[in-house]
């Protein structure tokens, strides 16, 4: 059969750059590849937006204090996507819901969220409100749950923006209108009418956008914003994600496990463990001079989608620790194949690595043998027993 | 005559297969509100599957939610009610046998589920799950709490942690455990339905790991049953795409991740995120419109032209059969590259 010419509508050569931007760097094999001008997402500014210090996060139970998150410190610019990253119970979702101040009032937070210079932990409820789903918005996981069922789509988005200004009822449907035209509904004027289960999964998670986007912010918390989807419609989302940020100059904190995801997305990666950052920088520095073995072992869990069949997974080993009850020194000494007694007695605290200009920092005793290393996932062949 | 069932006689001839699956059809009904609960429609879950499964195998599914995958598996077992078709175990037709020789038969075949907080009875320790099958099967007096033990060692439990229930145990283990109590009756064939999903990455690097050991250690073949492209990849000798009930594509790993053809296989491998930021943000990359229509009133032609770059008027008209055109990598697309 003769092949027919169409190509494919939507076929994108994404740009051949680091989104960490700027001058050229050097990778672990040595070579130099020159940063060219990214045109899938517009590069963040410096201007900062969202600066968190030292928060910790801990929750009273009848076991005992869970200490859901410790010593977390980012700062968030312009344009910016940050991605935290970890396993269940990391923390990762727990620190960002404190940035959007949803937490339970049993929750003991400490630190300081400062939006544009504002801490948020030391604000009025009132005034927090105000900013809450303006300047700060967020995409939840399962659009399902977070729309309400029993009212339409179009009053939804018309009533975040009543909430926070005094504009005239039909100026906010006509806002919401251009929303969910941004972020691709057709029909848009006709689906304001319609209900959330109306919708089709990947056509309510653009509705979740639109909200998040309607009022301008400048932060956008996005918790597992894809994970509920399939991957066709992932990739619609994301791209649709990259778009809007660069539309409405807001920055993404994007909190997900897939690391794919972060791959395609992040500016920057923010690797949690047990509560605690244990690797924070550019996404090429994380992904290929990876200076923290816990980062290492999850590169190394993941099968390749280009390498030889034949070799298996590395896993790590055991599973994370008790948030309750943890572990003396190095969280992640007990699953770490490097870990020797300095990384059982003490904890390493989150320091520059070699890397000094781009800002990697990594919480470990022994980055330098993983600088050493070729291939630091090799750490966890046969189940870490190199 | 179908392209399928040349195919099958084809392979019939040359290898002998464990599994074969022929226009495989499932369709649940749909009822009304009304007080009659009438029957309005049908749910066209599976439609016109075949598949091959060699002794050893390891036959990957993939496709998105709703595409049919877990009906396929589980009508494989007849744990759902096929509408049409043949499924042959060593040649013998499961769609038509008593329920009695069906017994016999899922001893040599088993299941594992994707939920390993769902699937385990939370009020049984750990040595009773295992043993239930034994139990069943008549095979628990000679030497039953042995094989027990046996089977923890062999997913990398301890036998001492038998006594335990299901929710003292991680996720990662908690699948340990599924897989420990399908492997009881020592089966050639496993279905495994969405093993790894909901799973942590390091986790689920562990269980992909024990399942390759266990196959080669024992002789299994597995239908295994997946979204996730790359675990798919990393496990499957073949690889059977499916797309609203249908398969639209099959062939070897390197056939399908290598040299897809169907433009639905390639849109999702193109959409499935790497982990990797160079090559993710350097490759080209297909990004299809709209969702995947209801099953309930799938397209007509080939389902998958509401999406599809290529679709002309031909496709609305004629279901693409599955084609080989000289490759052993069957194509089910009237304009294939």
């Amino acid at each position: 059969m003769t092949q027919s010419s169409n190509t494919p509508p939507h076929t994108e050569a994404a740009p051949e750059q680091a989104p960490t931007g700027g001058s050229s760097a050097t990778d672990s094999t040595g070579e130099t590849h020159t940063a060219e001008t990214h045109t899938r997402d517009q590069a963040p500014t410096e201007e900062e937006v969202l600066r968190v210090e030292d928060l910790s996060v801990e929750f009273p139970t009848d076991d005992g204090r869970v200490k859901a998150v410790r010593n977390v410190s980012y700062s968030l610019r312009e344009r910016e996507v940050l991605s935290i990253v970890g396993e269940s119970g990391s923390g990762k979702s727990v620190s960002s819901m404190a940035v959007m101040g949803l937490l339970p009032r049993s929750a003991r937070i400490s630190g300081r969220i400062l939006y544009r210079g504002q801490d948020l932990l030391a604000m009025r409820q009132k005034e927090l409100r105000s900013l809450r789903g303006r300047k700060i918005s967020m995409i939840f996981q399962d659009p399902m749950t977070a729309l309400n069922p029993v009212h339409t789509v179009g009053d939804q988005l018309a009533e975040a923006v009543l909430a926070h200004s005094l504009v005239p009822p039909a100026k906010a449907r006509e806002r919401a209108r251009e929303m969910l035209d941004l972020v691709g509904i057709p029909q848009a004027a006709q689906r304001l009418r319609s209900y959330p289960h109306e919708f089709s999964g990947g056509m309510r998670q653009r509705v979740m956008i639109a909200m998040a986007i309607i009022n301008d912010p400048d932060v956008i918390i996005a918790d597992e914003p894809t994970t509920a989807l399939d991957v066709t419609v992932q990739a619609q989302i994301l791209e649709k994600l990259l778009e809007v940020k660069d539309a409405v100059n807001a920055a993404i904190l994007l909190i997900t496990h897939d690391l794919g995801v972060v791959a395609g997305l992040a500016h920057r990666v923010l690797v949690m463990y047990a509560g605690t950052p244990v690797e924070v920088g550019g996404t090429e520095d994380v992904f290929y001079r990876t200076r923290m073995p816990y980062t290492a072992g999850l590169l190394g869990s993941i099968p390749s989608m280009t390498s030889d069949h034949g070799e298996p997974l590395r896993p790590i080993r055991g599973t994370p620790p008790s948030l309750i009850d943890m572990p003396r020194g190095c969280p992640f000494s007990p699953r770490c194949p490097l870990a020797d007694d300095t990384c059982r007695s003490v904890e390493p605290v989150l320091l520059p690595t070699d890397d000094q200009e781009n800002e990697h920092l990594a919480a470990c005793h022994h980055w330098e043998r993983l600088a050493a290393a070729d291939d630091p996932t090799a750490f966890f062949r046969n189940g870490g027993q190199y | 005559m179908s392209a399928a069932q040349q195919e099958s006689e084809a392979d019939s001839k040359t290898s002998a297969a464990l599994l074969e699956v022929d226009d495989l059809e499932v369709r649940f009904p749909v009822h009304g509100a009304g007080f009659l609960r009438r029957v309005v429609g049908h749910v066209h879950a599976v439609s016109g599957v075949s598949l091959r499964l060699a002794e050893q195998e390891t036959l990957g599914v993939v496709g998105e939610s709703g595409c049919g995958k877990s009906t396929t598996g589980r009508a494989i077992l007849q744990l759902v009610q096929a509408t049409s078709g043949s499924v042959r175990y060593r040649g013998e037709e499961l769609t038509t046998m008593s329920s009695s020789d069906l017994q016999r038969v899922r001893r040599e075949a088993g299941i594992v589920f994707q939920d390993p907080y769902a699937s385990l009875n939370p009020k049984l320790p750990v040595n009773d799950i295992i043993a239930e099958p034994l139990k069943v099967h008549r095979r628990w007096r000679d030497g039953g709490p042995e094989r027990v033990a046996e089977l923890l060692r062999m997913v990398g439990l301890s036998p001492e942690h038998g006594n335990r229930y299901p929710h003292e145990f991680s996720g990662g283990q908690r699948q340990r455990v599924g897989i420990a109590r399908a492997l009881a009756l020592e089966p050639k064939l496993l279905v495994l339905d969405e093993p790894v999903s909901a799973l942590d990455v390091s986790v689920q690097a562990g269980v992909v790991n024990l399942l390759e050991e266990l196959q080669e250690r024992l002789g299994l073949s597995y239908v295994f049953i997946a979204h996730d492209l790359s675990v798919v990849r990393h496990i499957s000798d073949r690889v059977a795409v499916m797309y609203l009930g249908r398969v639209v594509e099959t062939g070897t790993r390197e056939d399908v991740y290598e040299r897809a053809s169907h433009p639905y296989t390639q849109a999702l491998l193109s959409a499935a995120p790497w982990a990797d930021p160079r090559q993710e943000r350097t490759r080209e990359r297909i990004v299809l419109t709209g969702d995947v229509p209801s099953p309930v009133n799938p397209p007509s032609g080939c389902r998958f032209r509401t999406r599809c770059w290529k679709a002309q008027d031909l496709c609305s008209e004629q279901v693409p059969e599955l084609t080989d055109r000289g490759k052993g990598h069957p194509v089910a697309c009237h304009f294939p590259d």
